[in-house]
């Protein structure tokens, strides 16, 4: 098992319980005994994201708990990268807030969401095309380095230990996402599932307590699917880390999350439980139609 | 732009330090300090001519570095690197004539000074990209070009200001073949600090932005701050180029800062390869050796074509110009790739990959 686990409390346990489900009971009873502010990583309330007359978001609440795999679905234009951009900080919802560990989000520059904590991958690949993996997945450490363009430049004092340093912490990475065998490649000539995975490492290298995940599967082949859907499992895990995910894999989705929240047109339709979601008549509806449209 | 750069057998890296070596192994080493040996031999070897145009390579190669750090690595784009290239020169021997502080430490003083012009300059680039930022580097060398010829008291207006002759412990770099070290030197402490950034923090964070600045915020990195700190440090290397030019020629004037000044050093950085370090230098020698080349050409195919002779002026021109295209269509990424080419097909043969 990888021993990336940082800042984390569970760290150690999780080490010594090697099955990935013991883990998630371990860490619960953990958790209950914190306060029920801490149980909760990210809230977002009455959030509601307008571009000019169109309603991306409308009046969007939700909870996500520590430690858990969030997942949102919906229909294509529903509004869930929206969601997850409203997060990250590139679009700044008109009403609403988002609380990020008990503390709202509002104001935050784009930049200092990494160092909060907040780390993501993009729908739409989003590596540095011309970098090596390895420098990749260096660029997601940049709010851990200390050095700057002075101490860089006179690289031997002082910055090439910490470089080192945290050279070896990418390479826990590369062996958690098992990428030792492109880690020099050029990431632009990369296939497309081993591009999404880098990104997930880059993403990983934030050390984030939160992590977004916009559709890491799209475009794979089942074995890659199957092989993301562990890496989602070991992040919360091993890691510790909260993931929101958006899927349109129903498959992935139902297997993995915790809880489910189902968008369609911007409005919150459903939340819970993969079972309770998947029964709900509402999200039945909003993906095959109702009842009547077809009479 | 990747090429394959194979190790040769039996080179294992057993650390992670291995990874970030400058040179990557013992050949490139030996390669690199027997290049070195050759640049310290030139003014013993050649005649002032040569050593001459080394000086001008060297300098502009700085000067280019900057521009290559900017436009290269961080993706931006200026029109305005001469200008800058001019304030260097013109700070150092402002705050030569006008303080008594000795040439060799005005120079890297120049630098910091035209490092804050150059980042004043490149406040436009924390909202403005691509063409718009290319116009708006454009009014840096337009202002700056009228201060030049109407600030008086720092730059001797029209009239231009003198430099004084560098001085080193009683050692005077008064002739081309001792202004050859002091260039050599800077050539090396500057390409040093590039390449040392470059494997470092912030040199990454250049080139994240480059590459995909919407993810590259996400992973943290400030756009502006790092958009508008190229922008110092490309200056920083112009400024030390600019204020080695003003001491080796003595003189310095407002009109040589133009416009075309600041395209030859956009078609140094594109002939060598952007965002390469090395490739710099090598655009610049092209650059600079071009011209010398075209007039030695025609004064060899004189003799079977005299016409040659009336034409000369253009041709060294026209030659620029048609190498810019050239390269533009056939070796995009520049000089630095060919070699890279070169090396590889060397290391590989017989085999072709």
């Amino acid at each position: 098992m990888a021993a990336i686990c940082t800042n984390n409390a569970f760290c150690s346990i999780i080490l010594l319980v090697n099955n990935a489900n013991a883990c998630k009971i371990e860490r619960m009873t953990l958790n209950s005994n914190r306060s029920p502010e801490a149980e909760y990583v990210l809230a977002s309330e009455n959030v509601s994201l307008r571009f000019g007359g169109i309603k991306a978001l409308t009046d969007v609440s939700f909870r996500v708990r520590r430690g858990e795999t969030y997942s949102i679905i919906g229909m294509n234009g529903a509004g869930k990268t929206s969601m997850l951009n409203c997060i990250s900080g590139r679009y700044k919802p008109q009403e609403g807030e988002i609380i990020y560990l008990g503390k709202s989000l509002k104001g935050k520059s784009i930049n200092s969401r990494a160092q909060l904590g907040i780390g993501r991958t993009f729908q739409n690949l989003a590596l540095f095309g011309h970098m090596s993996v390895l420098d990749n997945i260096m660029v997601g450490r940049h709010h851990l380095l200390k050095n700057n363009f002075l101490t860089g430049s006179l690289y031997w004092f002082g910055a090439r230990q910490e470089e080192l340093r945290h050279r070896a912490k990418v390479e826990d990475i590369i062996d958690f996402l098992e990428l030792q065998q492109v880690r020099h490649a050029q990431a632009g000539t990369l296939s497309y599932g081993l591009r999404k995975r880098v990104e997930l490492a880059r993403a990983i290298a934030i050390e984030p307590e939160l992590i977004l995940l916009d559709e890491p599967m799209a475009g794979m082949n089942l074995e890659e699917k199957e092989d993301m859907a562990r890496y989602i499992n070991d992040l919360n895990a091993e890691l510790g880390m909260t993931v929101i995910m958006i899927e349109h894999d129903m498959g992935v989705v139902m297997d993995i999350s915790d809880h489910v929240m189902v968008l369609d047109f911007g409005c919150k339709i459903a939340e819970g439980s993969p079972e309770e979601v998947m029964n709900n008549d509402k999200v039945k509806d909003a993906y095959l139609g109702k009842a009547e449209d077809i009479a | 732009m990747a090429v394959s750069n194979p190790r040769p057998c039996g080179d294992f890296r057993t650390d992670y330090a291995g990874d970030t070596r400058l040179f990557s192994d013992r050949t490139h080493t030996i390669g690199f300090f027997f290049l070195l040996a050759l640049a310290l031999a030139v003014p013993f070897v050649f005649d002032g001519y040569v050593v001459s145009l080394m000086i001008l390579i060297g300098i502009y190669g700085i000067a280019a570095l900057g521009l290559n750090i900017l436009v290269g690595f961080t993706g931006q784009i200026s029109l305005g690197h001469a200008a800058f290239f001019g304030f260097g020169a013109f700070s150092s021997a402002w705050l030569n004539t006008n303080t008594g502080i000795p040439v060799m430490i005005t120079i890297p003083l120049a630098g910091v000074m035209t490092t804050a012009v150059g980042m004043i300059f490149g406040i436009p680039a924390a909202r403005i990209k691509g063409l718009y930022l290319a116009i708006a580097t454009l009014a840096a060398q337009f202002i700056l070009e009228d201060f030049f010829a109407r600030a008086e008291w720092f730059t001797g207006g029209s009239a231009g200001s003198l430099a004084e002759i560098p001085e080193l412990f009683g050692f005077t770099f008064d002739s081309d073949q001792r202004y050859y070290y002091l260039v050599l030197f800077w050539v090396c402490v500057s390409f040093l600090l590039a390449s040392n950034l470059m494997r470092s923090r912030d040199g990454r964070a250049f080139i994240a932005v480059r590459d995909h600045y919407l993810s590259a915020e996400v992973m943290g990195i400030n756009l502006t701050k790092y958009r508008i700190l190229s922008f110092g440090i490309s200056s920083f290397f112009a400024g030390i180029g600019g204020a080695l030019m003003g001491h080796y020629l003595g003189y310095v004037s407002a009109e040589s800062f133009n416009i075309l000044f600041s395209v030859l050093f956009l078609a140094m950085i594109i002939i060598g390869g952007l965002g390469s370090v090395a490739g710099t230098l090598l655009g610049t020698a092209f650059i600079v050796l071009l011209p010398q080349f075209m007039e030695f050409l025609v004064a060899l195919l004189s003799g079977p074509m005299p016409f040659l002779i009336d034409v000369q002026p253009y041709i060294k021109e026209m030659a620029i110009g048609a190498a810019i295209i050239i390269f533009l269509i056939f070796e995009p990424d520049g000089l630095i790739h060919r070699w890279q080419l070169i090396r590889a097909y060397w290391r590989l043969y017989p085999f072709s990959y």
